[in-house]
């Protein structure tokens, strides 16, 4: 006998994420990258002093962690205004 | 180092854990649903939710490791603090908002959400159980670590304590009492960082912290003339395994024999030793029954202008003034003389500028500087491009797997069914990585202002930031140890929640098909929680030795190769089946498993080979497999899928 056939397996509904976070996401990760490739493959480049003060390891590092909080306000902003 | 226990220090400690019980308790009535024990009945405020992420995720690796690292080593520790955060970028914009309207109680919810797959839920429940092990073991080892000076007991008192106070708070009311313990544990971590970072910048820096500090009172000697150090010692000859070594042994009136480093134009240098010997040691040549102990350490040699106090700073003057003196580390070498064996701790001033910038612990050595030419008329050349190359690659290994890893570590993903819908949950994400943010920026300073603060234990990376504290006093070593001691509550009771839901929603209601009604769901989950709790402290003794900071790191690994495919996969692409998911997670976590067990570190740390042996009989290249099995799990994934839809539509 034969078995009942199974529908396919992908269902309507799949919650998708805002394309401005993904936008946003890519950005960041462009940014990410970028410093992960400099400090594997151009590791003398961080000690340099871009802004005359601290170098390039201390200002990139600071950048990538305060970078997330701003774009995830401008994220908040805009998904709060959409929602309305 | 020997650490004297201070009564304040019991008393402040006493305080805090009682406080934290006492809320557990508070909140136990809150709870008696599963809904309520799971999920905090889905209403927690989004504020409240954000700085209980921060108190679930900033771990003991984030606190003790990361601000230790930077206190050893510089920079290095500060690159787990970026990518730590990174992470969060995807947990925020990828995962946050999708992941609350599927789930329910635990991420296998989420993944199954459209399939109803005993596959997935199997699959997916297995996984959470090997993250979150992976995960407790450093936090239970954190625990032991932690206790030793706090309370003066022994490291597996710290592990069944810690673990026993888990257990009471995670049955006593489940999810509520967890993310107020993490509210409260992260609130009190970011305050008592910044007040003490203010502290750091307003003492600014010396040439001598010693004379300034409440720890040591002993200033080092550096690069003396040899004549000077040797009047009126007699000179050990060095023989055996002291033949070649940069060494000289003096040994004074009283017998006590001291190790000292040779350096350029015939000078010395203070060195600290412990000397094991017939089974006695001793500490800078004296048993510790006579008063023998090693110092703690941490200064600058040099400052910019030649001062001795720079005065208050701002906290880019703070990092360019580090970047512009001479620091004093500590390199360490083990040497075996027939029965005896000597670990001699010896300075090494180091300028500032090689320390802001990563390659300087034995884990990033591999990253300093360019790759090397290769030269085609020398073969060796060729070698150390090769050597150099794999080292890179598991550097970006490592980065891959904590930015993937954060946002697929179950503890953290079930902490957005806590909260009402997608807007909390997207709102208590950003109050999160402000929180997490925040307190990453300080570890640069906590870590630096440790290294340069003359309290640094030699034998324990891991207390720096406490013993930082030490420096300004009693109080606030007392408070810091015991914000410590609750990060790892916050921590661990996250983690025993995430194995629990795992355990019972997962495995024995939704893959064994046991029908539990709502009050025998939380019995379970409670019976549950002290079960893995009662392992958790088995291996937090059993790993007492292991070195926390890669245990972690492999926790990210796993996490980021058997989760993140399926969760990406499952909301990017429709052709998404539920066979695709099931073989992403299982190759994803053998993958990744076997990957971290037959690397060069496992070799050396978990079986106990030497360096040399261990990088002979590892089977993989480098000892991070993000850079392979994320993708693995992808392709996986695809593959499958492609397959087992084909087959599906041919049958329908």
């Amino acid at each position: 006998m034969t078995p009942p056939a199974t529908p396919p397996q992908h269902p309507p509904e799949r919650p998708k994420a805002s394309p401005l976070g993904i936008w946003l996401f890519l950005a960041y990760l462009a940014v990410y990258a970028g410093f992960v490739w400099i400090a594997a493959f151009s590791g003398t480049r961080l000690a340099s002093r871009p802004f005359g003060g601290v170098n390039l390891a201390i200002v990139y590092g600071f950048l990538l962690i305060i970078a997330p909080l701003i774009l995830a306000l401008a994220y908040l902003k805009w998904a709060g205004k959409a929602e309305d | 180092m020997d650490h004297q226990t201070s009564t304040l220090a019991v008393i402040v400690f006493m305080t805090f854990v009682g406080a934290v019980l006492g809320i557990s308790f508070w909140l136990g009535r809150q709870a008696k649903s599963a809904q309520g024990f799971f999920a905090a009945h889905g209403q927690i405020p989004w504020f409240v939710n954000g700085i209980a992420f921060a108190g679930d995720y900033l771990s003991a690796a984030s606190f003790l490791g990361i601000c230790g690292m930077i206190a050893f080593f510089g920079y290095d520790g500060f690159l787990y603090s970026i990518g730590y955060l990174a992470g969060w970028v995807v947990a925020l914009f990828v995962i946050a908002e999708p992941i609350k309207k599927l789930g329910k109680f635990t991420f296998a919810d989420a993944l199954d959400a459209r399939f109803n797959s005993r596959g997935i839920k199997l699959t997916a429940a297995i996984s959470t159980l090997i993250v979150s092990i992976f995960y407790l073991i450093p936090q239970m080892v954190g625990a032991g670590a932690l206790i030793q000076p706090l309370l003066g007991l022994e490291h597996w008192h710290g592990v069944l304590l810690v673990g026993s106070i888990v257990v009471v708070i995670v049955i006593t009311a489940g999810m509520v009492s967890t993310t107020w313990v993490q509210f409260i544990k992260g609130s009190l971590l970011v305050l008592f960082c910044a007040i003490l970072t203010v502290a750091i910048l307003a003492r600014g820096l010396w040439n001598d912290p010693y004379s300034q500090s409440h720890g040591s009172q002993h200033a080092f000697i550096l690069a003396k003339p040899a004549a000077e150090i040797t009047a009126g010692r007699e000179v050990v000859p060095a023989e055996g395994a002291w033949a070649g070594k940069p060494y000289v042994r003096l040994k004074d009136e009283k017998g006590v024999i001291s190790v000292w480093r040779t350096g350029e134009g015939g000078t010395l240098s203070e060195t600290q030793t412990v000397l094991t010997t017939g089974g006695e040691k001793l500490f800078n040549g004296t048993s510790k029954a006579d008063g023998g102990h090693l110092w703690p350490v941490g200064h600058i040699s040099k400052l910019p202008g030649d001062v001795d106090h720079t005065g208050p700073l701002g906290p880019g003057e703070f990092l360019q003034t580090i970047q512009d003196s001479t620091v004093v580390l500590w390199g360490k070498e083990v040497i075996k003389d027939g029965d005896s064996e000597w670990t001699v701790w010896f300075q090494k001033p180091t300028p500032g500028a090689k320390l802001m910038v990563p390659g300087n612990n034995p884990l990033f050595k591999g990253i300093s500087g360019d790759l090397p030419a290769i030269d085609p008329a020398k073969p060796e050349t060729q070698a150390a491009y090769d050597k150099a190359l794999l080292s890179r690659i598991d550097f970006i290994s490592l980065m891959i797997a904590l930015f993937c890893g954060t946002a697929s570590l179950p503890h953290i993903l079930i902490r957005y069914y806590t909260v009402k819908d997608a807007a909390s949950a997207r709102k208590s994400t950003v109050v999160g990585i402000a929180a997490i943010g925040f307190f990453y920026v300080l570890t640069l300073f906590l870590g630096l202002g440790a290294m340069t603060s003359g309290t640094l234990d030699l034998t324990d990376t891991n207390m720096s930031a406490p013993l930082l504290a030490k420096a300004f006093g009693e109080l606030p070593f007392a408070c810091i140890s015991a914000i410590a001691f609750t990060t790892v509550l916050g921590t661990v009771s996250g983690l025993i929640m995430a194995a629990a839901g795992a355990i019972v929603h997962d495995l024995a209601v939704n893959v064994a098909g046991c029908k539990l009604d709502d009050e025998r769901k939380v019995k379970w989950a409670k019976i549950a929680a002290i079960a893995v709790g009662a392992l958790a402290m088995w291996l937090g003794i059993l790993f007492a030795k292991i070195n926390v900071t890669f245990l972690v790191g492999w926790a990210f690994n796993i996490a980021a190769s058997a989760n993140l495919p399926a969760l990406i996969m499952l909301l990017f692409w429709k052709g998404t089946t539920k066979q695709g998911i099931t073989w992403a997670i299982t190759v994803g976590v053998l993958g990744s498993l076997a990957w971290v067990l037959g690397s060069t570190v496992a070799m050396q740390n978990v079986y106990g080979f030497s360096a040399e042996d261990a990088a002979k009989h590892a089977w993989v290249p480098f000892s991070q497999p993000a850079i392979v099995t994320v993708p693995l799990g992808f392709i996986t994934l695809v593959v499958v899928s492609l397959f087992t839809r084909r087959k599906d539509l041919a049958q329908a």
